[in-house]
């Protein structure tokens, strides 16, 4: 167990010492960064805000990384997340129960993500234009059903989801925490991980070894929908209110940088969900760093397409080659030129 | 043909960390001859030919080019110094016109524009010297794998122009296309061109080629001429050991009739393969022979339910199989080994153990994992048994070399205890090594029961293990041999017959 | 593309025949951009209601955000001989031309919301709000609110760059800056949006002490207050009381807040353009009366004590 430790955080070891750098910079910018109090019987600091408001794109991160394992992307979850967050808060507007609003949008979610599923699965059409086809009219169905406008509601307890709290810690950090557990789980703890990983190194041997591959890209694109509609649920909740316009909006751009920090690849195969996590909480550190920092609003794209910029270099496996290669022989490089063509 | 060398390699050591791949090796290419480079795979071939190439930087030694000592720096370099390379896998862009692909970065301008014109006309020109007569304005994908290589070479030796280095051309090519590339390669040999020859194939070392080099674990085993070397010294210089006489027993001549088990009637698919009957009983080996494109491979993923079949019946003791995808073969006891291990075979990335159980566990369903322990017996049972080599079991499969990871494939079907088990050219681009054991391990598949159908171009081969040999011809079955009649004599005259086609041997 | 303009056809067709009904009524074309925002729908609304209390039969064209759309709904509305054309332009350029066939045809032109760069002899008058005017009014009512008191102001801009938000953001600025106990510690951008005014809004407090250091928020939109509202309840503070929260657009749900005492002001961006343009057309139907060039709409000021809840009834059904 302990050597297991080891081996992850050494494994993490870029993305971890990225998220310590930037909480660094971030207390050293703004000294109260680290401090958490206790307020209306609940945690409350930056700290807490980080993983509160990283919360939608951690979850999307959830279904991306697994996604991307398959060779594909999902650049559909953002305009999933305004549909599920229009239907949950429709459902309650409507007098509706919480649980039927909930379970009608998570419903909702893995619906969207069955059509994309079926889109690459069955008709073969590459993934960014399967799911582009969602992005774009997404946003509109969300529209027809909030009518054009902010959805707003009054329910307490729809809006628990993005502000109440359980054992002080908000609800939106226990959703995806418990999300990330679950899914890890079931991947890692049955062949699913595996099977994944196979269909996204080589879609065609893990067909001709008998890997269904059709359902499982299906299943795949299911669980990033229903991640999504958590998310869309957390991001209504938050404002009481569905914002067709801009709940959302570019956060599949966010969810994607999160995996690729986490050290997924785009191309496929290996994928880390705690890799992505991470990679989340990276992207929501550098957001709340930038607003306790009083920079002008005008650098903030700036400061933080550098931090990132300079984040992939350092995880850039040109660099760490020619790091290994500074170091001393090892005998990975010698793997490498062999494996070369 | 004169005796000096124009290229005279020295004592070239490379060292990489951990591993020396060439020690002290002395090479010479002499104008006018076509000089074999042979050695297992790790022998240090490819590791000569990349610092010859510019690809890898010599750590000592000298490369001496024309009298001149060179030292290319790149693939730029080599080309200007005269050196140019074609390897296996055509290294040409697919999507561009055969024209683009001869002139790429150097096409003829006029204004300012490609001149496409007299760049269309120029290639006709150059290609025209190779008996090569095709429109070279459509893309190269057009063409056959052959045609393609014959651009490469046409396009490394404009640019190169006095060493041609061939690395496996022929690896995917069937006889004829052999005989195409072969014919250019004796005329390039006439103009006076130095060419290394690559290959796993021993009739065409000694069918085309001057002097052979011989290397092992990096070391120089030996430079011979053609003429006065045997094919069974030539095994011995690459394998350190003399085969054992394992190719020379009939196994048609062994055992009684065994019991039908699984029987094909009608069986095939428009376009793919014209309908077939067909028997395979316990413990049989059924080999199929007869050209590339013959309906060797359709045959076996008609049966396999890649390309489901659309006409006839399947059944195995009596009962009958739906064989519509590779799921249900699977499910109903069938594996296959596909010949394209890089494209249908191996997951590169995953490691042997992932590899091996891969078909297993998927057979099982996500939701019944194999256990972390179950795996590792699996995996590390058949690495013993097959005798895989790899430093370790968590190794990704893409780093073995192809005879090893054929070897996985092999074992990721055992795996699931398969009743027929189809291979689909087993021992293509293996070295001699494991192309032995591997026959071996199919004697003894079959000894313990399992049925097996081995589609294999090495005539010999089928000859060695296979109980009855099905020929194919223009997507149809055409001939069954069995017993007495199989030999290779009898195969080549098979699948000659009517075709029209000289057949070599 | 075709199919949308068989449609709009269709429509104008059938307005047309609707229109025969009212005989004598001024006929009046209305190219509006589209309805991406809330205050879009209720300023078409707005428009049709205002159109129907002075007996003016109008022709409405959707031009989904796209000028080549409303050049042709022009182009029709030229052809149909309507008596005057309202347009709300999606963007400044390019009108040149149609406008110059609206002149020869002597159809009037009144714009709405935005105005062009074009000649001015192009078009009879435009109508829109002032948006420094807008901030002006904002800040105006918190230097009379604070009095003399001392005032750190936290400040929610629009999209940066945008020219809503750096109007706005002039016009606050101007408000207070004759007045030294006023000033802004902090100002970063919300997009216009619920959840970043929310979020950003979050960081404001956490940076000044748990918000103890705020006195008053001023945002460049009412949603962006709306997400800072529910910010600053949960960090345990009373917006309207602990920090004065003040908006501009007045849309519905800022009246509730309003009501609710947790805004304390917001400046109308009002829906009603062509409630004046209409006036302007009349007379100048009438009697050829020219009107100014620029005719600036209202900036009304609503706080808690203009009986919220009633304008909240008024406007909630207008679209937005």
């Amino acid at each position: 167990m302990n050597a297991e430790t080891l081996g992850a955080v050494r494994r993490f070891l870029p993305q971890i010492v990225a998220l310590f750098a930037i909480l660094a910079i971030n207390t050293a910018v703004f000294p109260g960064f680290l401090d958490i109090t206790v307020q209306n019987d609940r945690f409350y600091g930056s700290l807490i805000d980080i993983l509160n408001r990283g919360a939608p794109v951690a979850l999307l991160a959830i279904g991306m990384t697994l996604v991307i394992a398959t060779k594909g992307i999902d650049l559909s979850v953002g305009a999933v997340m305004a549909i599920c967050g229009a239907v949950a808060a429709s459902g309650v507007a409507g007098g509706g129960s919480v649980a039927m609003a909930v379970t009608t949008a998570l419903v909702v979610g893995v619906a969207c993500g069955a059509w994309n599923g079926m889109l690459v699965a069955m008709l073969g059409i590459q993934p960014i234009v399967a799911t582009l086809i969602l992005m774009v009219a997404g946003r509109g169905i969300a529209q027809l059903i909030t009518e054009g406008v902010i959805l707003t509601f009054n329910n307490e307890g729809l809006a628990f989801f993005g502000s109440g709290s359980i054992f002080a810690l908000p609800v939106p950090v226990l959703l995806w925490i418990g999300m990330g557990v679950l899914v890890a789980f079931v991947v890692r703890r049955t062949a699913l991980g595996l099977l994944i990983e196979a269909i996204g190194v080589n879609r065609r041997a893990a067909t001709l070894s008998g890997v269904n591959s059709h359902v499982l890209l299906i299943t795949v694109y299911m669980i990033s929908g229903l991640c999504a509609a958590i998310a869309g649920v957390i991001a209504a909740a938050d404002i009481r209110g569905a914002d067709a316009n801009n709940a959302g909006l570019w956060l599949e751009l966010d969810a994607i940088l999160a995996v690729v920090i986490g050290g997924t690849s785009l191309l496929g195969g290996r994928f880390t969900l705690l890799g992505s996590l991470i990679g989340a909480m990276i992207i929501q550190s550098i957001n709340t760093g930038i607003l306790s920092s009083g920079f002008p609003p005008e650098f903030n794209l700036i400061i933080k397409a550098v931090i990132i910029l300079l984040i992939l270099v350092i995880q850039s496996p040109a660099l760490r080659t020619f790091v290994v290669f500074w170091r001393g022989p090892k005998e990975e490089v010698f793997d490498k030129e062999q494996s070369a063509p | 043909m004169s005796s000096e060398p124009m290229l005279r390699v020295e004592n070239l050591t490379k060292r990489f960390p951990g591993a020396l791949a060439l020690d002290a090796v002395d090479f010479s290419l002499k104008a006018g001859e076509v000089h074999a480079l042979l050695g297992e795979n790790g022998a240090g071939k490819s590791t000569l030919i990349k610092c010859l190439t510019g690809a890898y930087r010599r750590d000592s030694g000298e490369i001496v080019l024309d009298g001149q000592p060179v030292d290319p720096r790149d693939t730029f370099d080599a080309q200007k110094l005269g050196i140019g390379t074609v390897y296996q896998e055509v290294n040409l862009l697919p999507n561009l016109t055969v024209a683009e692909n001869l002139f790429m970065g150097r096409q003829p301008l006029r204004f300012g524009m490609v001149d496409t014109r007299s760049m269309n006309r120029d290639a006709r020109q150059m290609l025209a010297q190779y008996g090569l007569e095709i429109d070279v304005a459509r893309e190269l994908s057009a063409y056959s794998v052959a045609v393609q290589q014959i651009v490469a070479i046409a396009r490394a030796v404009d640019l190169s122009g006095k060493v041609l280095i061939l690395d496996e051309p022929t690896a995917s090519l069937d006889a004829h296309e052999v005989r195409m590339v072969f014919d250019i390669v004796r005329s390039l040999r006439e103009k006076g061109l130095g060419i290394i020859f690559i290959t796993h194939f021993l009739d065409q070392v000694f069918e085309i080629s001057d002097r052979l080099t011989v290397l092992r674990n990096g070391r120089l085993v030996g430079t011979r001429a053609i003429a006065e070397t045997e094919r069974l010294d030539l095994v011995t210089m690459m394998l350190g050991h003399e085969l054992s006489q394992e190719t020379r027993e009939h196994a048609a001549e062994r055992g009684g009739k065994p019991e039908t088990r699984f029987r094909f009637r009608g069986f095939g698919r428009a376009r793919s393969i014209a309908p077939f009957d067909l028997d395979i009983g316990r413990g049989e080996v059924v080999g199929m022979a007869g050209l590339l494109g013959s309906g060797r491979t359709e045959t076996a993923e008609v049966i396999f339910g890649i390309r489901p079949h659309d006409s006839g019946s399947a059944e195995m003791d009596g009962a009958p199989l739906a064989l519509t995808s590779p799921r249900k073969a699977i499910a109903a006891g069938i594996g296959f080994c596909p010949e394209d291990r890089k494209t249908d075979g191996i997951v590169g990335d995953l490691s042997v153990r992932e590899n091996i159980i891969l078909a297993l566990q998927a057979r099982r369903g996500w939701a019944r994992p194999l256990s972390a322990r179950e795996q590792n017996t699996l995996a590390d049972r058949f690495i013993k048994a097959l005798d895989i080599r790899t430093s370790d079991r968590e190794k990704p499969i893409k780093l073995l070399s192809g005879g090893n990871q054929q070897k996985a494939i092999l074992a990721r079907w055992l795996a699931t205890e398969p009743q027929l088990l189809i291979l689909d050219e087993p021992t293509r681009g293996i070295d001699v090594g494991a192309h032995a054991e591997i026959i071996r391990l199919i004697e003894d598949l079959c000894a313990e029961g399992m049925s097996l159908l081995v589609i294999s171009s090495e005539l010999e081969e089928l000859v060695a293990y296979a109980r009855r040999i099905v020929v194919l011809r223009d997507r149809a079955h055409v001939t069954e041999l069995g017993g007495a009649e199989i030999d290779t004599d009898s195969i080549v005259r098979a699948i000659a017959a009517d075709a029209g086609t000289e057949i070599g041997t | 593309m075709l199919f949308k303009s068989a449609l709009a056809g269709a429509t104008m067709l059938a307005s047309a025949v609707l229109g025969t009904s009212v005989a004598s009524a001024t006929t009046v074309g209305f190219s509006q951009i589209g309805s991406e925002s809330g205050w879009r729908a209720a300023e078409t609304t707005v428009t049709k209601k205002e159109a129907e209390k002075r007996g003016i039969d109008l022709k409405f064209a959707d031009a989904q955000q796209k000028q080549e759309n409303q050049i042709k709904a022009i182009r029709s509305f030229i052809a149909q001989g309507v008596d005057a054309i309202l347009v709300a332009p999606v963007v400044e350029t390019g009108w040149d031309s149609v406008l110059e066939e609206a002149k020869d045809a002597e159809i009037p032109v009144i714009l709405l919301d935005r105005t062009i760069k074009a000649s001015d002899d192009l078009y009879l008058t435009a109508v829109t709000s002032d948006q420094v005017h807008e901030g002006k009014v904002a800040g105006n009512w918190l230097v009379e609110a604070v009095g003399n008191k001392d005032c750190n102001i936290v400040e929610l801009q629009g999209t940066t760059g945008s020219s809503p938000a750096i109007a706005r953001k002039k016009g606050f600025e101007e408000a207070i800056a004759g007045s030294e106990n006023l000033e802004i510690i902090r100002s970063q951008t919300g997009d216009f949006t619920r959840t970043k005014g929310k979020e950003v809004m979050e960081s404001f407090l956490k940076a000044e002490d748990g918000g103890k250091n705020i006195c008053a928020l001023y945002a460049h939109n009412d949603d962006m207050a709306l997400g800072a509202i529910q910010a600053i309840k949960e960090a345990g503070l009373k917006p309207g009381e602990d920090i004065l929260v003040v908006s501009i657009d007045a849309v519905p749900d800022i009246f509730k807040a309003l009501a609710a005492g947790e805004a304390n002001a917001t400046v109308e961006l009002t829906p009603n353009m062509a409630g004046p343009a209409f006036d302007i057309l009349e007379a100048y139907l009438a009697d050829g009366t020219t009107p100014e060039k620029w005719i600036q709409t209202e900036s009304k000021l609503f706080t808690q004590a203009d009986d919220p809840m009633a304008v909240y009834e008024e406007k909630k059904d207008l679209g937005y």
